[in-house]
């Protein structure tokens, strides 16, 4: 297991890519591109560069069983401790999990609610979703490949918590998309 | 050091010594090195110097301290980590490399005689000094207990 560099010039290019998620989300169904030129496999590096930019000593992060192998890479270049899904407020996941297994935060403190991370097989083709809600002028379409089955129903859940819930963050290679908690999904 | 510290490793002899040698130094005794992968930094920042007050004092936040530091990875895969009081970037990455060099099996022993052993050396020997210096100006505190009483 050999250790792999973080980014080359941590200021400017975890700027870069605050810019890209904070794009994505911002309107959702939007997709960002991010580039990262060595990232610790299994990880993509649309994943390893939101995990830079947003992770570090004071948010706990929880590992799905596939990315556990980037484990000492996280520690090393975020700083960030290891926890359960219902105590991490970043969870890194290469296979869908359920979105209940994480904190949604409080209705004081909605802030308080895990993002997710999920690394999925494309962006841009696949499963089509339909999205609507701040950031979208009417409707807007997503491309997903990778999604859990369940995933519409399962969104609707967590849409329904708001304000609190659960923000999605979809990597793939050097692509990012989100669907923070307040956007509607619908089977495209 | 808490009670129960244990002797250095050689390791963290051979990361003091380099922690506490210039880049020029380093740089003199290191010779050519092979290719490696920067992984953090060179960077500065800051750490919180904490002390205790006593033996069982609560810890307090002395101060800040600058440090760079830096940690590469060798094309063999092996890495090296430094910290440096200081700002001297050039010095933690050379640290950092001489760190992952000084872990091979085969290369390592030699390049300990070749820098660190001159290295300590140097270092004892400028301790030495300061501590001559210092001792000639001690000034011996008692307490006169019979004068109170």
């Amino acid at each position: 297991m050999t250790l792999h560099p973080g980014f080359a010039d941590p200021v400017l290019d975890s700027q870069a890519c605050f810019r890209a998620v904070l794009d994505a989300m911002s309107r959702p169904g939007q997709i960002a591109a991010l580039a990262f030129p060595d990232p610790p496999p299994p990880l993509d590096p649309a994943t390893a560069a939101v995990l830079l930019t947003l992770v570090d000593a004071e948010t706990p992060v929880w590992l799905d069983g596939a990315a556990s192998a980037a484990r000492e890479w996280v520690a090393f270049h975020c700083g960030a401790t290891p926890a359960t899904p219902m105590q991490a407020m970043f969870g890194v996941a290469l296979h869908p999990v359920p979105l209940a297994g994480f904190q949604a935060g409080t209705d004081d403190a909605p802030e308080l609610g895990a993002t997710l991370v999920l690394q999925v097989a494309a962006l841009g083709r696949g499963r089509k979703l339909r999205l609507s809600g701040p950031g979208i002028a009417t409707v807007a379409t997503l491309l997903v490949d990778g999604l859990a089955e369940g995933f519409v129903a399962e969104w609707a859940t967590n849409h329904a918590l708001f304000p609190r819930g659960i923000d999605l963050i979809l990597c793939a290679g050097t692509q990012v998309a989100a669907l923070p908690r307040s956007v509607q999904v619908m089977e495209g | 050091m808490t009670p129960d510290a244990q002797p250095p490793t050689r390791r963290q002899h051979w990361m003091s010594v380099l922690a506490r040698a210039s880049g020029q130094e380093l740089a003199a005794l290191a010779g050519p090195l092979p290719p490696y992968t920067r992984l953090r930094g060179p960077e500065a920042g800051l750490v919180m110097l904490r002390g205790r007050a006593g033996g069982s004092g609560m810890p307090f936040n002395l101060g800040e301290a600058t440090v760079a530091r830096c940690t590469i990875r060798t094309n063999a895969g092996t890495v090296g980590h430094a910290y440096c009081l200081g700002r001297d970037l050039h010095q933690a990455e050379l640290a950092a490399v001489l760190d992952a060099l000084l872990q091979d099996p085969d290369a390592g022993p030699v390049l300990a005689v070749q820098v660190i052993a001159p290295l300590a050396a140097a270092q004892a020997k400028r301790r030495a000094q300061l501590a001559r210096r210092a001792a000639a100006t001690q000034v011996q505190f008692f307490t006169l207990a019979t004068m109170r009483s």
